[in-house]
């Protein structure tokens, strides 16, 4: 039984042995110094770090490029039953880094009749789909062949041997005055189903895969 | 309190003989600079307690039968510190801009007095830091040295090992010629290859989408001002758990009580 004359002790003091502290105190002076210097503290870091991040991820993640198109020649120039390699300019002020060779060569119904109808040209990049090192057109072979881990790709880019998870990539072509433009990179599958932002290589994109590796914000769009 | 410097046994002939009685010894003036230099000692210790902390740290008891082995660490820190200070050096020299990169590097290694030779000890010395740390790790593991209560020295010691690949991942494509260049290629794609987060992972690493005009500097920053830092720091804690923990004894060593602990065999 309690003692009636002794005030009950209320369940809501937190702090009971501080100095100082009162019945029925949730929130004691002390936890509040406490809580409001923490606070600061945590406030005063992320005022610095917030941005410093936003700095080094934002336009690194989510800066689109500009589509460009670069003439290669004109289009009596490409067969239809082997490739040319040409040079284009992948990234611009980087000097011979940022240059990168695309394989041409006309469309050819007979070859790529279903698989690919809308370009006039085809323009296969030369980064291999294992792991990116640039392959060659070796035309004896009719093959692309990549010197780093034997990957092997036939006429039409698709894998015909080795490591690599998918066809090449190719690029998006055009005529325009008289001259074969090439445009934006692009990805496709090993049906050659078109993924419009261009995945890096060793992601596959058949299945799954293409939801286990998702388009890029950093990829050049089209505005349509 | 006076540091007391310890004197090794001399010679009859070259030792001070004491004072007669009711004679000076005259004050030479190595004995003012040997008098001034502990003052200064005595000065910065009586301020920090610096000697506590370094008596600490230098003169711990260690187990019966610690042998060379237990060198490696120590190895694998000075390799580190070889490269630490080698790389600010060639920094001096060198410019991560993906068209000066190359003729920079060239330049030291052709014109610069010595400057094949840092480039040289940066370089093999890299490998040399990677040879150690691994040695060291297999040494802790063989020696069973990762148990109760070193775990979290484990733990870091790991760390230290993913960050030294990260330091020579991200070292590697700092000549910019065409094996640097490719082989980043190649480890940013593998980096691209983790569900979900890699593709980003690697926009992230290269600044963008694509080997661009920032990437060898990202590079650059990574290798030199965060990854060493890291590095630093959690060698500080490695030391710190070394000192407070103990070494441990080699494992062919069997482990027997005091000997006035052993009860008296009748």
């Amino acid at each position: 039984m309690p003692d009636p004359r002794k005030q009950p002790k209320s369940k809501y003091t937190a702090d009971r042995n501080i100095p100082g502290a009162f019945e029925g105190e949730t929130v004691t002076r002390r936890r509040l110094m406490t809580m409001t210097v923490h606070g600061a503290g945590a406030a005063a870091a992320s005022m610095f770090l917030l941005p410093a991040l936003g700095f080094a991820v934002g336009s690194a993640v989510f800066e689109r490029p500009p589509v460009r198109w670069q003439a290669v020649g004109a289009p009596e120039d490409f067969p239809n039953d082997n490739y040319l390699p040409r040079v284009i300019t992948a990234v611009e002020g980087i000097g011979e880094a940022g240059k990168t060779t695309v394989y041409m060569r006309a469309f050819n119904p007979k070859i790529d009749g279903e698989r690919i109808s809308v370009e006039p040209f085809i323009a296969i990049s030369s980064r291999c789909m294992h792991l990116g090192c640039p392959v060659r057109w070796t035309q004896a072979a009719a093959r692309f062949i990549c010197p780093c881990h034997g990957g092997v790709y036939d006429f039409t880019g698709a894998v015909s041997g080795g490591p690599p998870v998918r066809p090449l990539d190719h690029f998006y072509t055009r005529v325009r005055n008289g001259q074969v433009e090439v445009g934006p990179r692009y990805s496709v599958n090993s049906e050659f189903r078109r993924f419009p932002s261009y995945r890096d290589p060793g992601q596959s994109l058949d299945g799954i895969s293409q939801y286990v590796y998702p388009g890029r914000f950093s990829t050049p769009k089209e505005s349509k | 309190m006076r540091l007391k410097l310890p004197m090794p046994p001399a010679p009859k002939r070259f030792r001070e003989e004491p004072a007669r009685p009711g004679e000076t010894i005259a004050v030479t003036p190595l004995d003012q600079v040997k008098e001034a230099g502990i003052s200064a000692a005595d000065w910065v210790d009586e301020r920090t307690s610096l000697s506590g902390g370094l008596r600490w740290v230098m003169f711990r008891k260690i187990p019966k039968g610690t042998n060379w082995f237990y060198t490696l660490g120590s190895a694998t820190m000075f390799a580190f510190l070889s490269q630490a200070t080698t790389g600010v050096f060639l920094a001096m020299y060198y410019n991560p801009s993906p068209t000066g990169a190359y003729e920079s590097a060239r330049h030291i290694t052709n014109d610069v007095f010595l400057g094949e030779f840092v480039r040289g000890m940066h370089k093999w010395g890299s490998t040399v830091m990677v040879i150690l740390i691994f040695l060291h790790m297999g040494r802790t593991f063989f020696f069973g040295a990762y148990k109760y209560p070193r775990e979290l020295n484990w733990v870091i010691g790991v760390v230290l090992v993913v960050l030294t690949f990260v330091m020579s991942l991200t070292g590697y494509l700092l000549p910019f010629d065409q094996r640097a260049y490719w082989a980043t290629i190649v480890a940013s794609n593998i980096n691209g290859t983790g569900p979900i987060v890699g593709p980003f992972l690697s926009d992230f690493l290269r600044g963008g989408a694509d080997f661009g005009a920032t990437t060898l500097s990202r590079f650059y920053a990574i290798h030199m001002l965060l990854v060493p830092g890291a590095i630093a720091a959690m060698i500080g804690a490695h030391l710190y758990l070394v000192a407070k923990l103990g070494t441990t004894a080699p494992p062919w060593l069997r482990a027997s009580a005091d000997e006035k602990l052993t009860e008296e065999r009748v």
